[in-house]
């Protein structure tokens, strides 16, 4: 027992240790990669923009939340692709104007904003009160620092492509050592065999052995005896019902399990195109995920915040239309509405209660913890079993994201302080196994 | 430490050791088997074959595919609308003439819960049982779904064009209302009046207060109610009002009256109350000093009380006769005179007469403009019999016109209703706006339903200069029309009633102050509440008094006090099984109204009692009779017998028709005034047997005592442990030690939360208000009047009532006849307390440690967890609970034909009802009070969000929040500035907690279970204990 524990640690020692090395050079290495492209956007960067990486980062965040529903940075997808607007825009002013209120623009008769107007199916931009100058400043400059894309070829060479290869290394190092090792067993094996076989020989035309050594030379295994014993009989019933047993319970404990459960849908909607080609925030139709139990299935009106211009000529989209009662000839909307019945996919039973706020706002999950790679799926299906069990196991092993949650301040110092500050608050340790947290 | 020594019991069976109750005390659970009661027959081959069928189809089932679920989003999703979302909206609650300022708690679109509305001060932050079961009754499948015209469904413009013409053409129209406090609604009707000639509005009250807004008119010039302010009231002396129970705003008396009975470190006085009254009411049982009267004494009590502080204070007294106890009178004409200024008397009488000597005493004692102010008039009476009286005349000579029912049902609950009902076939113009086809509308030829008041726009003044508003919380469900925008249509203005609602607002002085009109009327509607400056008038009081008679006749008969229900209030939510299925206060009945008898008659007249077994009896009166069961209640003054009103609905829908008998026709009309009590009347027994459903003596503690503690306020003042039973145990030393030195378990440490509650029974008055507000948050079913009857009852919480004597004057030496009568003298009128029970989530519980499936376990956050979906219904942990407070679901509850009165569960629109947060319990499982873990739950996960921990008073139980004495507190321990931790004082130690607090202690402390709920002491105002007292 003890040695077993000493083996593991050396090995969680080692693995540290590489860590730190990989770590160390890691961060000697970043501020190299670091200043290169901050140099060259520094000497290109357009007015009142800002190269800050928290002002970029706060860019990104309004642009993604807001914004990438109908625009992108390098192509055009509702609205104008945004690079490079603060030198097609009449001024930085009409931007900001254009931005809280494009429709005054527009009413206003101001030529460029008309020109727009027209040029993009008379589609009107959605105002933003909230946004003034600081808040498109910052959206500004995170456009201004994507890059362009390049043809894929290229892409190889970000950098996380070192530690995806090092692990990869070590995979297969692993890999190699056993394949070494079971050749090197069965080579023994075959020596041994013929090593056996080799003394036999020699034994049998020895002359003058004994009577009970000869017979313990020429014995013969009789196969047939040995698989007719009660014995081995009984061994092969007993592992037989096991095993049926154990297959027959695991088919029990699937009943109700739908994992990759992938029904057809009646508008046949692609993640893999919305949350994976357009990055569309999941938060942007999914309105409830970050305040309230139920992520909600979008309602029709949210579709048409875009699809009132784009693909109207679609068959899925006039689906939608007719939910909404649209038409898209005179863009009039009528009172004939017809709720779309769309077949839910996750069927929690109604005694688990299940927030999604609590895991992606508090906990900041991301989503395809649960739904998995969600932006590659043309069709969606049940991704993990949502079993309680599975729920157990990530509550076991999920360290709490208290990360300047200023509830859990006092839980964790309490927390360190009883377990000596060595093993992370685990959702276990806060209670994440009770009953009542999820069954009420 | 000094302990009372008393012995409490619940209910006579328990008083008189009845065979009955002793052999079902120690069943929790019935012998026999729920199913097939009906039934004499085993299984039949037949049931073989369906349990075999159903078998099959059972096995086929599981193994085909799990069904297609739908997910049907919003098409358009309102703004402000987020699935699983709560959204709250302040609104007031309005039916009939009830009324109470809510804060209601809509999930998408639908209200499901509502909430007292902490800014309005006219109820400060509490509701009324019926205000809580309100939700229910707006989705009662039984309202009326379209207008009508003679009974067949009609159209709205159908019904305006035929309605308009008749109406044009009648020579004289009556509008009947209860009383009409809404300033809009006054204006719509004025536009009525001004359109249609000759209109005249007639208001009455079921309860009428028409004798004390006659007395106020001579008094003071003014006829309506004056407002009392029991906060600040020494001394409360109440002779036949109801203050706590149904008298108006009784909320608001609670809350106020509460606290004045608190006490704790830097309080050591309370209020004193005294009650002369007949039946137990709710005030009587929260009195200090209970005087049983009879009925027709009340004016004669009245005006020696008068006399004795007019002799004292010098001024002119009254012609009166003597009253056969004159001793707490004079007490309590004593102490008024020490609080003069700070006391309150109060009759519900509603005699012209003795309310003017109600007034002249209150003038004595200098009380107006200090404890009672009439310039703030309460307006929720308004109510004229006599007009009332006048028009029932007209309508049997048919002078009436056309009439017009403004959401009032007369036929039902007016004393001359059957009379009406008569009349109304022979007018040939009648209109009702009542919600459904009942006693009244059912009658009428055009019915033009109103919306539900949460559907509804309007604004009240309940009290004058205090305004609140009714915004809708969900759009009208059937195709009803608000009666107001009804009124205002039939006198040709077209605009919609809240358009005309905004409009007179316009006007309003306060709009000035906020940047325009909409951030005013948002405001009060954010607010549910305005308040406008009441321009204070000196008081000018005329003295009457010389005019004054007192009626001393003393009828030798029975006397019959009819009161309104604590329940069911006077019966305008008939049809709500929530309201039927909650237990009286008192008599701890329901489903059922009853005469309630003395101990005294009952003896004299043979009456057999059991175990929920009574007789039936003849109650006859002015030569009409009804068959009624006898109920024997403790308190009930001799000579007088009591019945509730509420009950008897003929039209009210399934749930309530036929449940009791009607008493409002035994109401009689004296001097214009309707008066609440008939003298000479007669009960005969008939010797049929009859069971009555009564909760609370299902439930025992096997003998265990101390579960309530008690002692007097001069005790507690010496000696703040006084009455505390301390209990010490004896170690293996012979050391004495507390129980919780002493201990196997290893104890919780709670680093997040401990939830815990404290129960002040000094402030709780027993309404009841929180057991509805937990069948509502908590999705608790109705079972019937069967099951109750079965001990089967779902309730979460209950409030046990205990009546008690003093055991001390029961000694060893004491003969068994004498022993009898003492104990007979102790129930002719007991002490009675009150207490909430519910689960205790004790930190050592018995539950825990006998399931076998680990179905209920304890959280880190003190919680006593229940897991429906893991339980298998053995049913040890109930067996094993000593507070029998946990529920075993005998049957299906939901979407079961033979629970039909289970509304909330049982059909499509009632199941609106339901809190979605909370699982809809199966058959076979056991349930509890869970602290409102969805509460919690909700409220940390917001803290969570905002990144802070939660502040107090944010999470707060259902019961907690409803509570109008506040006598329910609910908290985390763990937070030291929390109110629970400074109430009780709340010690943290390595694996426990301890309150500091005196008056804390635990129910059933020697068991040592470590619950986290605490009591506290009940402290009566009382000069001596009652022993010494009774003695004296």
């Amino acid at each position: 027992m003890n040695e077993k524990k000493t083996s593991i640690m050396t090995k969680v020692k080692f693995t540290r240790l590489t860590f730190l090395l990989l770590f160390t050079l890691f961060a000697v290495n970043n501020p190299l990669f670091a200043q290169a492209p901050d140099g060259d956007a520094a000497a290109a960067l357009p007015a009142g923009l800002s190269a800050d990486p928290a002002v970029i980062a706060k860019g990104k965040e309004i642009f993604t939340g807001n914004c990438t529903s109908c625009h992108a940075v390098h192509e055009k997808v509702i609205g104008p692709a945004l690079f490079g607007v603060w030198d097609r825009a009449p001024s930085r002013e009409w931007i900001y104007n254009f931005v809280k209120n494009s429709t005054k623009v527009i009413k206003s008769g101001d030529p460029y904003a008309v020109k727009l107007y027209n040029e993009y199916k008379k589609t009107q931009m959605t105002s933003f009160q909230n946004y003034g100058p600081a808040e498109v400043d910052a959206v500004l400059s995170y456009i201004n620092s994507v890059k362009p894309p390049e043809p894929p070829t290229t892409i190889s060479t970000t950098d996380g492509g070192g530690t995806g290869t090092s692990t990869q290394a070590d995979g297969g190092y692993t890999t190699a050592i056993l394949t070494i090792l079971i050749i090197v067993l069965v080579l023994i094996l075959i020596v041994l065999g013929l090593m056996v076989n080799v003394l036999t020989k020699f034994l049998q035309d020895k002359e003058d052995l004994a009577e009970e050594d000869k017979e313990v030379v020429n014995q013969k295994s009789d196969l047939g005896k040995f698989f007719t014993s009660n014995g081995v009989i009984g061994i092969f019933i007993f592992i037989i019902v096991a095993l049926s047993m154990k297959a027959g319970i695991d088919g029990l404990f699937t009943v109700g399990v739908q994992q990759n459960y992938q029904p057809r849908q009646p508008i046949a909607f692609s993640h893999e195109i919305h949350a994976g080609q357009y990055e569309i925030d999941c938060n942007y139709c999914h309105t409830g995920v970050r305040k309230a139990k139920s992520a909600n299935i979008p309602s029709a009106n949210i579709c048409m915040n875009c699809h009132s211009a784009i693909k109207t000529e679609s068959p899925e989209i006039a689906k939608i239309y007719k939910a909404i009662d649209f038409d898209p000839e005179t863009g009039e909307y009528g009172e004939n509405t017809k709720p779309i019945e769309w077949v839910r996919i996750h069927n929690l039973p109604d005694l688990a209660y299940f927030n999604h706020s609590q895991h992606v706002e508090v906990a900041k999950l991301e989503c395809e913890t649960c739904h998995g790679e969600i932006k590659e799926m043309e069709v969606v299906y049940q991704y993990a079993p949502l079993t309680m069990g599975w729920c157990i196991n990530c509550h076991r092993e999920t360290d709490v994201n208290t990360k300047g949650n200023g509830y859990y301040t006092k839980l964790v110092q309490l927390h360190k302080e009883s377990k000596g500050g060595k093993t992370p608050m685990k959702v276990e340790d806060i209670g994440g196994l009770e009953c009542s947290k999820c069954h009420y | 430490m000094k302990e009372t020594k008393k012995v409490y019991w619940k209910g006579l069976e328990q008083l008189t050791n009845n065979i009955e109750f002793v052999k079902n005390a120690d069943k929790e659970f019935p012998d026999h088997l729920p199913i097939n009661e009906d039934d004499d027959q085993g299984p039949s081959r037949r049931d073989f074959l369906k349990m075999m069928g159903f078998g099959i189809a059972a096995a086929s089932l599981v193994a085909c595919e799990t069904p297609i679920r739908k997910a049907i989003p919003y098409v358009k999703k309102p703004i402000d609308v987020d699935p699983a979302v709560p959204n709250y909206y302040a609104t007031s609650y309005h039916v009939g003439n009830d009324y109470n300022s809510l804060i209601v708690k809509t999930r998408e679109g639908r209200p499901i819960k509502v909430e007292g509305n902490s800014f309005a001060s006219m109820n400060g932050g509490g509701t009324t049982a019926q205000a809580q079961a309100s939700v229910l009754s707006l989705y009662d499948k039984e309202r009326l779904a379209t207008p009508r015209i003679g009974g067949e469904k009609a159209t709205w413009s159908d019904l305006d064009d035929k309605l308009s013409a008749e109406l044009s053409r009648a020579n004289k129209i009556t509008v009947v209302s209860y009383s009409v406090f809404s300033p809009s609604t006054e204006a719509a009707l004025d536009q009525f009046k001004a359109k249609f000639n000759n209109v005249e509005h007639v208001m009455y009250d079921p309860i009428s207060s028409h004798g004390e807004l006659a007395a106020n008119e001579a008094s003071f010039g003014k006829r309506a109610l004056a407002s009392f302010d029991y906060s600040k009231a020494k001394t409360i002396v109440s002779i036949g009002a109801d203050i706590l129970g149904n008298h108006h705003s009784h909320a608001l008396n609670s809350k106020q009256f509460a606290q004045t009975r608190k006490l704790g470190k830097g309080k050591k006085e309370m209020s004193r109350l005294y009650s002369f009254e007949s039946n137990l009411s709710l005030t009587g049982a929260n009195a200090d000093y209970r005087t049983r009267i009879k009925p027709s004494e009340e004016g004669l009590y009245v005006a020696n009380l008068y006399n004795l502080i007019a002799g004292k204070v010098g001024a002119a007294k009254v012609n009166v006769g003597a009253v056969a106890d004159k001793e707490k009178l004079t007490k309590a004409a004593g102490d008024l005179l020490h609080s003069k200024g700070r006391s309150i008397v109060v009759s519900g009488s509603n005699d012209k007469n003795v309310q003017l000597l109600v007034n002249a005493i209150n003038n004595l004692l200098g009380n107006y403009n200090q404890t009672i102010d009439i310039n703030k008039s309460v307006n929720l009476r308004k109510g004229d019999d006599a007009q009332m009286n006048r028009l029932v005349g007209s309508l049997k000579n048919k002078s009436a016109g056309a009439v017009i029912f403004f959401n009032c049902n007369p036929v039902y609950d007016h004393k001359d209703g059957a009379a009406i009902g008569q009349s109304i076939a022979g007018i040939k113009t009648t209109v009702a706006t009542n919600d459904r086809m009942d006693e009244t509308s059912s009658l009428v030829k055009y019915n033009a339903p109103d919306h539900h008041y949460l559907e509804s726009w309007n604004d009240f003044e309940p009290i004058k200069g205090v305004f609140s508003f009714s915004q809708p919380t969900i759009s009208n469900i059937f195709d009803t029309r608000q009666a107001q925008e009804s009124f205002l249509k039939w006198s040709g203005n077209f605009s919609s009633y809240y358009d005309f609602l905004q409009e007179r607002w316009k006007s309003n002085n306060a709009v000035s102050k906020f940047p325009n009109f909409q951030a005013f009327f948002d405001n009060c509607l954010f607010e549910g509440h305005f308040e406008e400056e009441v321009a204070s008038e000196g008081l000018v009081y005329n003295d009457t008094i010389s005019s004054v008679s007192i009626r001393g006749a003393k009828s030798n008969g029975l006397e019959l006090v009819i009161s309104e229900s604590s329940t069911l209030g006077a019966g305008f939510q008939g049809n709500n099984p929530w309201l039927h299925e909650m237990s009286d206060p008192i008599t701890k009945a329901c489903w059922d109204n009853y005469v309630t008898v003395s101990a005294q008659w009952a003896d004299d007249n043979n009456i057999e009692l059991g175990h929920m077994t009574t007789q039936l009896a003849d109650l006859t009166v002015n030569g009409t009779t009804v068959k009624l069961p006898v109920i024997v209640q403790p308190g009930q003054a001799e000579g007088t017998i009591g019945i509730n009103l509420g009950y008897g609905r003929t039209k009210a829908g399934k749930v309530g028709n036929d449940v009791g008998i009607n008493a409002y026709p035994f109401i009689q009309s004296v001097n214009g005034a309707n008066q609440q009590f008939v003298s000479d009347v007669t009960l005969k027994v008939t010797g049929e047997p009859y069971k009555v459903a009564v909760t609370q003596t299902a439930e025992t503690y096997s003998g265990r005592s101390f579960v309530i503690q008690e002692s007097v306020l001069k005790n507690y003042v010496e000696d703040p442990y006084a009455g505390r039973h301390q209990v010490e145990i004896t170690d293996a030393a012979g050391n004495k030690k507390s129980p919780n030195a002493v201990t196997l378990w290893q104890g919780h440490s709670y680093n997040n939360h401990h939830w815990g509650m404290a129960i002040d029974l000094n402030s709780c008055t027993g309404c009841g208000s929180c057991t509805i507000a937990c069948q509502v948050e908590n999705n608790i079913p109705v079972v019937g009047k069967k099951e109750i009857l079965n001990g089967r009852s779902m309730a979460w919480l209950r409030i046990d009532r205990y009546y008690s004597y003093d055991e001390e004057s029961v000694t060893e030496d004491t003969g068994f006849i004498d022993a009898l009568k003492i104990k007979e003298k102790a129930a002719a009128n007991p002490e009675v307390v009150f207490q909430p029970m519910m689960c205790q989530q004790c930190n050592n519980a018995p539950c825990e440690t006998v399931c076998p499936v680990a179905a209920t376990t304890h959280s880190s956050e003190g919680l006593n967890q229940m897991t429906y979906n893991r339980c298998i219904g053995t049913r040890y942990c109930a067996n094993n609970c000593p507070y029998k407070v946990r529920r075993f679901n005998w049957f299906k509850f939901h979407d079961n034909e033979q629970f039909d009165k289970n509304t909330a569960m049982n059909n499509d629109l009632g199941k609106m009802v339901l809190n979605p947060d909370v699982t809809v319990r199966a058959r076979g499982v056991m349930e509890k009070c869970s602290f409102c873990v969805q509460r919690i739950q909700a409220g940390k996960l917001e803290a969570k969000k905002e990144s802070r921990r939660p502040v107090d008073g944010e999470i707060v139980s259902a019961c907690a929040s409803s509570c109008p004495s506040e006598a329910l507190v609910f908290g985390d321990m763990n937070d030291p500035q929390s109110r629970i931790s400074k109430l009780l004082d709340i010690k943290k130690e390595e694996k426990r907690v301890e309150a500091q607090e005196p008056r804390a202690f635990h129910a059933l402390e020697e068991l040592r279970v470590m619950p986290n709920v605490w009591y506290m002491t009940k402290i009566r105002n009382k000069d001596e204990e009652s022993k010494k007292e009774h003695q004296a």
